[in-house]
């Protein structure tokens, strides 16, 4: 299994990775989620042996990484721009790995056969790279980072490029064969749904750090800090003071009861999420509708004063709307 | 930039369509490349006539007379100055030029009116010898070789640099020296002999002279090198700080040297024919035969012309200069450099 | 909207019409003046009775040799050029733009020139016999290198190195880095890395290189003329001994249409090559890859390349600047008691008319007139070269044809094409502008294939955002197009100008006396004996590669106002 431990890494004398670690066990798919620049691209890079970090190590089972060249470390590598070689075509692009590692021709082929029918491009050999629409070429990038059997996947945001319906496709197809491959895998993307979909483990990057780790529905539940709660966009963030007996919070929106793992004194300033789907039994929160957007399965109603709720049917716009909230708490902001 | 392009165009209209103006007649005369004169010397001319002299260079006496003999429909030029004795017959029977009967011809010697039809008329000669490194000789105590036949002794191994015939013309004036000395076909084993001897042949004068000659600036490996006698003289003239002496001197034995002899012509077809006949006279008048040692290092044909100081005292005139007449250099030419081409290179 | 989809009627007519448009400046041109004055002194000598077998004989065997050494001095070429092209590509160090600036210098050198100095450093009485000799106390020099086919070679590799630098540069740099990670993680080490993945993405410009360095060597005068000396004959220098020495014009017609007829085979040849090698990629910032040494094989590399371009480049010629500045004449006569000492003489001498001969040029003016052709070259070339790289950048059928038609002038015959402009244009041809006509025949195929890869990627979706933002074609040609295509046209500008500066051939025979360029001016030093004759020329050679080097450095660093460089 692949450990990272304290990688630390500047870009332009301003710090990037300020000291992550974490791992990534057998069979399972984690994903490094985190918003643009913040550093995802890097780590892989620095995980793949193509850029060194400042402190800290890589290690594959124990073994420290520091000393194996890249192209020893035995890690697929797919991109967000595919990186085909143009001027293979999709045959040779995919026996590039089993190639290299000195497969026979025999091997190779059945190889290559094996991992194209596995994405589902079986036929597509002799076709031209620079052929293909952008989802075939995506699968010939990931059929070629299989073919080697390599032990560990990583992907930087390979479905970028690709349209909706594409990319829900191919989050499915890709889940199904890593599974039934079993190769440990390592997915980054800035896409919180696709990570949700993808993942075993997902893994928050902020600021340099990894800053919540769990499951997906761990993390979903309980994102722990209002930015990762704004980040992966589960609803509104509030303010709101801890009244006296701990259980009752004053925001800018009314008072609620609110829900916490941990105890809080009166007094305490805290943040707070308030998801737009209404709980039953909960609090109930007033409010003006100003906008309605459809969103297919329900609407989204925005409430004069910046909140938003998802209901099912909609109110007109200027109508008074009731829903019934339940506030979840995220963590101190100061204590008095 | 669309400003400079309409700019060089007006330009080109205007230098092509210039009026002519009324007054000066303009003549074009054809060289080689190594002609000069003294500015003052031409501006005479041309004051005393009334007249605009342009020059046209044209490569070596080859590319001249190809040049020349190309045109001739259309020639460039009104006179021609180039042809040499090597060449003579060929631009004879080419017909590129017109008789002229000058009366300039009476005062030069017989020997170097080798065109008897009056169409090429002598101006210059200049011989072709085998200039020796004073200095080297002195060094290494050796004698300076008296005949052709000397070349060819071990003393003077793999000290002689020569020009290849084909492609230079101190190199074939050369070779028709030992032709007149050994005869056809006996040259053929003298320059095998030199061949064994280590001699170095190369493409051309210049190279020759200042990457192989040891007596020369480019400090080249070999003593001797096929030059003309006039060489040791330029080193003098040519030299930034004061010379006592030539370091470098011609061997003038019997038949060691070659006679080129330089001729003008009036090209037929030209529009200016008795400016024309001006300007050759003009080039066979004792003004411009002074002139010329000093600019073109060649010895004026016209008798008792003053020469350069340094002419007298450092270029030695040979006794006995070998000449072949043009006619037969014309007829076996190809033949000879293609013997010798055999015998030495292959 | 691409023309091309189109198949109704009026829409065809007008996309050959805007293909015959691109085509019809450089190919009248070319018509104008090669084709015209080639045939006609074909036509002019060439008899039946030249073609009998014994000269077909003698006439094939020149060629095999020409086709030798040629090959050879291109394998060798190409082996020091790529290295070099990614040692520039790849890499920043102390003197980069110095060393950049000097690979091309030997382009544009006359010959008499470059033989002086690599004879000043590997004659039989150079710096590095003498050398050897005095240090394993030898009695006759140990290196043999004037008038050996090594010469020859060494010669065409120190010419023609820039040519491969220039074409390969930009494709490296201008690669995709992420493919070379994507081979790495694959499992490829290095060498495979470049085996497989960079080398073949290069083999359009490769070939492109390979093709002009073949065919330069191919009719490679002065070089097999001077270092190889007679005992070498390729066709170039038979047709010129055939033509200008013994008058023979019909057997040089035969040699040169030989040559031609080799030159259309063999560009036919790699035309279809290189259509097949292709390749499209997007555009990219250029700058973006240099970067100091990471490992110590790449400090290695860096400064193995840096020694041996050096090495190269410089030690040859060194000599010519130093005996610039060295008394050269023989101490009061004696040449054995050589003096040694500094001396500007040489360079003042230069201004001074001594002789008032009539046709004295100060340097000055031999310079002015020098950069004034090359000036007039570039835009000449520019002009032809842009409507000929834009057709080639979409090829299609016509091209096949029209791509060999290009190259032909590199591969035909100088002597020859010189006689037919003496027979086709006669008194024209002492016109000022005949000198830049002809340095642009040579120019123009360097021009087009430096122009032809930045023009084949411009990306249309580019052009179409421009324009849907309201960028009319100018607008749009200046924001989109002119920045990618910048930097191409400052090297293909480049080209043109090292080209014309440093030809000697055609212009001694198109210039007027009064109008000399410095490598006539330095051919007319060096063709009398004297010291100061030799010192000037010298001078001179060394002004004409101050010069070259200047302008080179200026084009290179040149930072025209507008986007991003490409």
């Amino acid at each position: 299994m692949l450990e990272l431990s304290r990688i630390h890494k500047s870009f332009d004398d301003q710090p990037l990775l300020r000291g992550v670690s974490f791992a990534v066990h057998r069979n399972e798919t984690v994903c490094l989620l985190g918003p643009s620049g913040s550093g995802k691209s890097t780590l892989l890079q620095i995980i793949a042996g193509l850029e060194s970090p400042e402190s800290g190590t890589v290690s594959w089972q124990g073994k420290d990484l520091r000393n194996t060249p890249a192209h020893l470390r035995d890690f697929g590598l797919v991109f967000q721009d595919y990186a085909l070689f143009p001027h293979l075509g999709v045959f040779e692009n995919v026996a590039f790995g089993p190639r290299m590692k000195g497969w026979q021709t025999d091997e190779i082929k059945r190889g290559v056969m094996e991992v194209l029918q596995l994405v589902d491009l079986a036929g597509f050999e002799r076709r031209a790279v620079t052929d293909l629409s952008g989802g075939e070429q995506q699968r010939v990038a990931l059929a070629r980072a299989l073919a080697p059997r390599p032990r560990l996947l990583m992907f930087d945001e390979p479905l970028g490029a690709l349209d909706r319906t594409l990319r829900d496709d191919l989050i499915l197809q890709l889940r199904l064969i890593l599974t039934r491959t079993r190769i440990p895998s390592l997915y980054v993307t800035h896409d919180q749904e696709e990570a949700f979909r993808v993942a075993d483990r997902i893994l928050l990057l902020h600021d340099g750090r990894i800053v919540r780790s769990g499951t997906p529905r761990e993390v979903w539940e309980s994102p722990d800090s209002a930015w990762a709660a704004q980040f992966l966009g589960l609803g509104n963030i509030l303010d709101g003071r801890v009244l006296k007996g701990g259980r009752r919070v004053q925001t800018r929106d009314g008072t609620f009861e609110f829900k916490c793992a941990h105890r809080h004194r009166s007094g305490d300033d805290i943040r707070l999420l308030l998801r737009p789907t209404p709980v039953v039994g909960g609090s109930q929160l007033v409010g003006v509708a100003e906008e309605i957007i459809f969103q297919q399965d329900k609407y989204r109603v925005l409430l004069s004063g910046g909140l938003y709720f998802d209901l099912n049917a909609p109110p007109k716009i200027g109508d008074r709307v009731r829903v019934r909230v339940r506030l979840e708490c995220l963590g101190v902001v100061r204590s008095p | 930039m669309q400003r400079f392009l309409a700019l060089s165009f007006v330009l080109l209209l205007l230098t092509a369509c210039a009026p002519q103006p009324t007054g000066p007649q303009s003549l074009t005369v054809m060289t080689h490349d190594s002609f000069a004169a003294t500015d003052s010397v031409i501006h005479a001319f041309e004051q005393a006539n009334n007249a605009k002299v342009s020059f046209i260079k044209s490569g070596d006496a080859g590319a001249a007379l190809n040049k020349a003999i190309l045109t001739k429909s259309a020639p460039l030029a009104d006179v021609f100055y180039g042809v040499d004795n090597t060449f003579l017959a060929r631009a004879l029977s080419a017909g590129i030029f017109e008789a002229y009967d000058s009366p300039a011809l009476s005062m030069i010697p017989r020997e170097f009116q080798l065109d008897s039809t009056d169409q090429a008329l002598p101006v210059d000669y200049g011989d072709v010898c085998i200039n020796y490194d004073k200095g080297y000789f002195a060094e290494h105590n050796l004698t300076v070789p008296a005949r052709l036949e000397d070349l060819t002794q071990p003393a003077y191994k793999r000290l002689l640099v020569t020009e290849n015939p084909a492609s230079s013309s101190p190199g074939l004036a050369f070779l028709l020296a030992t032709i007149k000395h050994f005869g056809d076909p006996g040259y053929l084993g003298f320059w095998g002999e030199l061949h064994r001897n280590g001699l170095q042949v190369v493409d051309g004068w210049e190279t020759a002279y200042y990457t192989n000659f040891s007596g020369s600036s480019g400090r080249g490996a070999q003593p001797m090198v096929v030059s003309y006698a006039t060489s040791p003289a330029a080193e003098v003239m040519f030299a930034t700080a004061p010379l006592q002496d030539s370091p470098t001197a011609s061997i003038i034995g019997p038949d060691m040297c070659f006679r080129q002899v330089e001729f003008v012509g009036i090209l037929k077809g030209t529009a200016h024919r008795s400016l024309a006949r001006k300007f050759v006279d003009f080039m066979l008048g004792a003004e411009f035969q002074a002139d010329m040692p000093a600019q073109m290092f060649v010895y004026p044909v016209v008798p008792a012309i003053t020469l350069p100081d340094a002419f007298i005292k450092y270029s030695q005139i040979p006794s006995q200069p070998a000449m072949l007449s043009p006619d037969e250099i014309a007829r076996n030419r190809d033949s000879w450099i293609e013997a010798w081409t055999n015998a030495v290179l292959h | 909207m691409a023309p091309e989809q189109s198949g109704a009627g009026p829409h065809r007519a007008s996309f050959w019409l805007r293909r015959g448009a691109l085509w019809l400046l450089p190919l009248s041109f070319l018509a104008a003046f090669f084709f015209l004055p080639f045939i006609r002194i074909l036509a002019f000598s060439l008899d039946a009775a030249t073609l009998s077998a014994a000269n077909l004989r003698v006439a094939l065997a020149t060629l095999g040799f020409t086709v030798y050494q040629a090959a050879l001095s291109t394998l060798l070429t190409l082996a020091m050029g790529l290295p070099a092209a990614v040692l520039f590509a790849r890499f920043r160090f102390p003197g980069r733009s110095l060393l950049h600036a000097l690979t091309a210098v030997p382009f544009m050198l006359p010959t008499v020139v470059v033989a002086a100095g690599f004879n000043a450093l590997l004659g039989p009485r150079g710096w590095a016999n003498l050398a050897l000799m005095r240090s394993f106390g030898l009695s006759s020099p140990p290196i043999a290198f004037v008038g050996t086919l090594g010469a020859i070679l060494v010669a065409h590799v120190f010419y023609n190195t820039t040519i491969v630098i220039r074409l390969v540069e930009g494709a490296l740099s201008g690669l995709d880095p992420k493919l070379a990670q994507a081979a790495r993680s694959l499992g490829a080490d290095a060498p495979r890395v470049w085996w497989r993945v960079i080398l073949p993405l290069l083999r359009a410009p490769l070939l492109a290189a390979m093709l002009l360095v073949f065919l330069f060597d191919f009719t490679s005068f002065g070089v097999i003329l001077l270092l190889g000396g007679p005992s070498f004959a390729t066709l170039e220098v038979q047709i010129y001994i055939e033509a200008l020495s013994l008058l023979n014009l019909p057997v040089a017609s035969l040699l040169a249409l030989v040559q031609l007829l080799f030159t259309i085979g063999f560009s036919v040849l790699y035309t279809r090559t290189a259509v097949r090698s292709r390749i499209q990629t997007a555009p990219r910032a250029a700058q973006s890859n240099r970067r100091r040494a990471a490992t110590r094989v790449e400090w290695l590399f860096i400064a193995g390349a840096v020694l041996v371009l050096s090495a190269f480049f410089v030690l040859p010629m060194l000599a010519l600047p130093l005996r610039s500045i060295s008394r050269l004449d023989a101490d009061r006569g004696d040449r054995t008691a050589v003096q040694a000492g500094l001396t500007t003489d040489y360079y003042s001498e230069l201004f001074i008319n001594r002789r008032n001969s009539i046709f004295y040029v100060p340097p000055i003016q031999a310079a002015a007139n020098s950069l004034t052709y090359a000036g007039a070259s570039v835009l000449l070339s520019l002009a032809l070269g842009f409507p000929a790289a834009a057709a080639l950048a979409k090829p299609g059928r016509l091209e096949k044809i029209l791509d060999p038609i290009l190259i032909l002038p590199l591969g035909a015959s100088a002597v020859t094409l010189g006689l037919g402009f003496i027979v086709t244009f006669g008194r024209w041809l002492v016109h000022p502008w005949m000198v830049p006509l002809a340095h642009t025949l040579v120019a123009l195929p360097f021009v087009v294939r430096t122009l032809q890869p930045a023009l084949a990627s411009l990306p249309e979706r580019l052009r179409q955002a421009a324009a849907s933002l309201g960028a009319s074609p100018f607008r749009s040609w200046q924001a989109v197009d002119w920045p990618i295509v910048r930097r191409a046209t400052l090297s293909a500008a480049g080209f043109a100008f090292t080209i014309s500066l440093g030809e000697f051939g055609a212009t001694s025979l198109l210039t007027r006396p009064e109008y000399p360029t410095i490598p006539i001016a330095i051919y007319r030093f060096l063709s009398q004996p004297g010291g100061a004759n030799y010192g000037q020329a010298m001078a001179m050679a060394t002004l004409l590669m101050a010069l070259t080097t200047i302008g080179i450095l200026m084009i290179e660093r040149l930072r025209l106002p507008g986007a991003a460089e490409f």
